[in-house]
C-alpha cells in the first residue's frame, strides 16, 4: 500500500507543479503550444510516470529517476555566455553549420557560413510565432500524448527547442550540427521539444550532440518529431555524452513518405540513464529506414533502446542494428518492434541486436517483437548476448599482441559494424576514436564537458 | 633452443601429456607423429600458452628461460610461433591491422622502431609472394571467409612476417590439396635457417617429403615412445600405428 501511495505521490508532485506554473507556461507561449498543453497534461494525469509494470518500460523503471527535487526552467534565461565561445566542437574536418541549445532552449547565436536558401534552423517558439501556419501542420501530430506518458509530460511543459525546415529539393551539402548543453545552477528538469520538416526531395545530414557542462543532476525529457517528404533523405546522428548524474529520455518520432530514406545512428557514450524511444512510420511506398545504435556502459549506467518500426505501405525496407558493450554492474535493454500492417506487402525488415558482456555483474535484456499482418514479407531478427571469444583472444595473443590490446581489438571489431554505417567521414573517424577511448577505459569526452563518472 | 623435461599436462582434469622429454637445437626440424588423441595438439597448445591446459609437472625452457611462466604474447615475442590447426576467424579485425600490430609488438619487444606504413606494406607484399597469397585476403577480416587452404597459407604468411626462432606447425597439412601443400612447404623451407628450428606435427608422411625432418618422434598416450630419423615416418606410412600399439602393449 505504502509503495502505491509513494508512486502516486511521485506523479502528483509533477501534477502539482504543473498546476502551480500553468499560467507561466501558457504566458508568452504561442497558441500552437498551448492548444496541446492542456490535453497532454490530462494524458499525463491518466498515465503517470511509467514503472516497469508498463510494458513499454518493462526494463526501465523511471520512478527512481524522477524522485529527486528538480528545479524547472520554464522561462528563457538571459544568455550569460555565448556557448560557442566556451565550447568549441573540435572534430577535425567536420565542416558543419553549428547551432546550440541550453537546457532545452534554442540559442540565438552567430554562426559561420550560410544555410542554403529557404532552409530554416531556428527556435521552435520563435517559428511558431512567425510562421504558425507551417508549424501547426506538423506539431504534435506523430508524438502522441495518450500513448506515452513521457511525450505527454513533454508536451505539457514544452516551451522551446529547435526547428529545422528544408524546402523542396534543397540539398544541404554541409551537415547541420546541434549541440545540446545542460548547464543550470542547480539540479534541473529540462524539457526540449524539436521539430524537423523535410519537404519532397530535401536532403540533410543532422548531427546532435548532448553534453553536460557542470556536475548538477539533470533529467532531460526531449521529444523530436521528424517529417520526411517524398524522396527526401535524412541522416540523423545522435551522440550522447552526458555525465552519469544525467537521465536522458529521448523520444524521436519519424514519419516517412514514399521513396524517402532515413538513417538514424545513435552513439551512447556516457550518461546515467539513457532511454531512446525511436518510432518510425513508413507512411509511403518504397520508404527505407535504417536505425542503428551502439552503447558503451559501465559502472551503474543503464541504457534502454526502444524501437518501433511500422511498415504501413508496400515495398518498404527497414534495417536495425543495435550493439552494446556492458561492463561492471551496468544494465542494458533493447526492445525492437517491427510491425507490418496488412497493406505493406513486399516489406523487407531486418533487426539485429548483439551484446558483449565484459563482467559477470552486467546484465542485458533483449526483446525482439514481430507483428506481421501482411502475407508477402521478409522479416528477420536475431539477438545475441555473449562474452569475448576466448579462442580469438588466444589467437591474437599467440601473435604477440598483449591481452589488453587484443581485448580492445576484439571490442572494436564488435562495434565496427555499427561505426562504419556513419556516412559523414569526419564524424566516423571521430566516433571511431571515441569508441577506442571509451573501450580503453578512458572518458570518451569530446571536449570540455564535465563528468562525474564515479557517480 | 627448447628443452622439455618430464612434462605433464591436463585439460578439464584429464591427463593428456604424461611425461614428455624433448630437446630441440637450433637449425633442427623435428616431426611429431602419432595416432589421434595421443596429445600432439595439446603439446603445441601448452607450448604456446593456452590457458585451458594445465601443466601439472615438468619444465620447459625456451632459449634458456622458463617458458611456462610467460604469457602467450611474451612467448610469441620471444620467438615461439604456433601455426594453428584451426585458425580462428575474427570478424571486424582487419588482417592488415592485425598483422601490423603483431609485427610492431615484436619490434618493440626487441627494442626496434615500429615500421612505417610504407615499410610495412613493402614487407607484407614480399611475404605474401612467398606463400602465393592473394592481395584481396589482406583487405578482409582475419581469416573471415578464407578457404581451408587460404587459412593455412595465412598462418605461414604470419610466420614469415614475424620470423620466429621456433615454429610449431600443428597439422598445417590437413585440409590442403597437393599444390597448396607444396606452396606452404616451400614457404616454411624458405624461412629455414641454421638459427631457426621447427616442430612439424602431422599424421602423414606426405608433408615430410617437402619439409624434411632431422628427427621423427612418435607420440602415443601422452609420451614419446619412439624417436628415429626421417625413415621412421616412411615406416609408419607403410605399417600404420598398430605395430607401435602392440609394441607398447595397449
Amino acid at each position: 500500500m505504502s509503495v502505491l501511495v509513494e508512486k502516486a505521490d511521485l506523479s502528483l508532485k509533477y501534477i502539482a507543479h504543473y498546476n502551480k506554473v500553468k499560467e507561466l507556461l501558457v504566458k508568452g507561449s504561442p497558441d500552437i503550444l498551448n492548444a496541446q498543453r492542456k490535453k497532454a497534461f490530462q494524458d499525463f494525469v491518466m498515465q503517470g510516470i511509467p514503472t516497469n509494470k508498463n510494458e513499454k518500460y518493462k526494463y526501465t523503471n523511471l520512478h527512481p529517476y524522477f524522485l529527486p527535487d528538480f528545479s524547472f526552467i520554464h522561462q528563457r534565461e538571459a544568455q550569460k555566455t555565448d556557448p560557442n565561445a566556451i565550447f568549441h566542437c573540435d572534430v577535425p574536418q567536420l565542416d558543419s553549420y553549428v547551432k546550440t541549445t541550453t537546457n532545452g532552449w534554442f540559442n540565438e547565436s552567430k554562426t559561420e557560413g550560410d544555410l542554403p536558401e529557404g532552409v530554416i534552423l531556428e527556435s521552435l517558439e520563435k517559428m511558431m510565432k512567425e510562421q504558425p501556419g507551417l508549424v501547426e501542420k506538423y506539431y504534435a501530430k506523430i508524438a502522441k500524448s495518450n500513448t506515452d506518458a513521457m511525450v505527454a509530460l513533454n508536451t505539457a511543459f514544452a516551451k522551446d527547442g529547435y526547428f529545422l525546415y528544408v524546402p523542396k529539393n534543397v540539398v544541404c551539402e554541409q551537415p547541420i550540427q546541434l549541440i545540446n548543453f545542460l548547464e543550470a545552477p542547480e539540479n534541473s528538469f529540462v524539457t526540449q521539444r524539436n521539430l524537423v520538416i523535410l519537404e519532397q526531395g530535401a536532403d540533410v545530414k543532422l548531427i546532435l550532440c548532448d553534453h553536460t557542462l557542470n556536475l548538477n543532476r539533470y533529467l532531460c525529457n526531449s521529444v523530436t518529431e521528424i517529417f520526411v517528404g517524398e524522396n527526401a533523405n535524412l541522416d540523423y546522428y545522435t551522440l550522447q555524452n552526458q555525465h552519469n548524474r544525467t537521465t536522458n529520455i529521448n523520444s524521436v518520432f519519424v514519419q516517412q513518405e514514399r521513396d524517402s530514406v532515413v538513417t538514424s545512428h545513435t552513439s551512447s557514450f556516457h550518461g546515467g540513464l539513457i532511454r531512446n524511444n525511436m518510432e518510425f512510420v513508413l507512411n509511403g511506398e518504397n520508404a527505407e529506414a535504417n536505425v542503428f545504435g551502439m552503447a558503451f556502459l559501465d559502472k551503474k549506467q543503464h541504457v534502454d533502446n526502444f524501437t518501433q518500426i511500422i511498415h504501413k505501405k508496400p515495398n518498404g525496407q527497414s534495417n536495425q542494428v543495435y550493439k552494446n558493450v556492458l561492463d561492471d554492474e551496468a544494465t542494458g535493454a533493447f526492445s525492437g518492434l517491427i510491425h507490418v500492417v496488412r497493406d505493406a506487402q513486399n516489406t523487407n525488415a531486418f533487426q539485429q541486436n548483439n551484446n558483449l558482456l565484459l563482467s559477470d555483474t552486467a546484465t542485458m535484456q533483449t526483446k525482439p517483437q514481430l507483428i506481421i499482418d501482411a502475407d508477402d514479407v521478409k522479416c528477420s531478427h536475431g539477438a545475441t548476448v555473449g562474452q569475448i571469444d576466448e579462442e580469438a583472444l588466444f589467437y591474437l595473443r599467440a601473435r604477440g599482441i598483449n591481452e589488453d590490446k587484443a581485448r580492445l581489438m576484439m571490442m572494436n571489431a564488435f562495434m565496427h559494424e555499427v561505426v562504419r554505417k556513419i556516412s559523414v567521414e569526419a564524424l566516423r573517424d571521430r566516433i571511431d576514436e571515441l569508441v577506442e577511448r571509451r573501450l580503453n577505459g578512458e572518458v570518451a569526452k569530446c571536449h570540455e564537458c564535465a563528468y562525474q563518472c564515479e557517480v | 633452443m627448447l628443452k622439455i623435461k618430464n612434462l605433464y599436462a591436463s585439460v578439464d582434469g584429464q591427463e593428456i601429456l604424461k611425461g614428455i622429454n624433448l630437446e630441440i637445437k637450433p637449425g633442427e626440424v623435428h616431426a611429431i607423429m602419432g595416432p589421434n588423441g595421443s596429445g600432439k595438439s595439446t603439446l603445441a597448445n601448452v607450448l604456446a600458452g593456452k590457458q585451458e591446459y594445465e601443466v601439472t609437472a615438468g619444465e620447459v625452457t625456451f632459449l634458456g628461460e622458463n617458458l611456462l611462466d610467460k604469457a602467450p604474447e611474451t612467448r610469441a615475442k620471444d620467438g615461439l610461433f604456433l601455426s594453428f590447426q584451426y585458425p580462428v576467424e575474427i570478424p571486424g579485425v582487419p588482417m592488415a591491422n592485425f598483422i601490423k600490430t603483431a609485427v610492431n609488438e615484436h619490434r618493440v619487444h626487441r627494442g626496434e622502431k615500429e615500421l612505417t606504413a610504407g615499410q610495412f606494406l613493402k614487407l607484407m607484399r614480399e611475404k605474401m609472394e612467398l606463400v602465393e597469397m592473394k592481395t584481396k585476403l589482406t583487405n578482409r577480416s582475419v581469416n573471415e571467409g578464407f578457404s581451408g587452404g587460404e587459412k593455412k597459407k595465412n598462418e605461414i604468411f604470419q610466420m614469415a612476417m614475424l620470423e620466429p626462432k621456433l615454429a610449431i606447425l600443428d597439422e598445417t597439412d590437413s585440409g590442403l590439396d597437393i599444390d597448396a601443400l607444396r606452396t606452404v612447404a616451400n614457404g616454411v623451407n624458405a624461412l629455414k635457417s641454421p638459427e631457426t628450428s621447427s616442430i612439424v606435427i602431422t599424421h602423414y608422411q606426405r608433408l615430410l617429403d617437402y619439409i624434411v625432418p632431422d628427427f621423427v618422434h612418435i607420440l602415443y598416450h601422452g609420451k614419446i615412445v619412439k624417436t628415429a630419423g626421417k625413415e621412421l615416418a616412411l615406416e609408419l606410412e607403410e605399417k600404420g600405428y598398430d605395430w607401435i600399439k602392440s609394441e607398447k602393449g595397449n
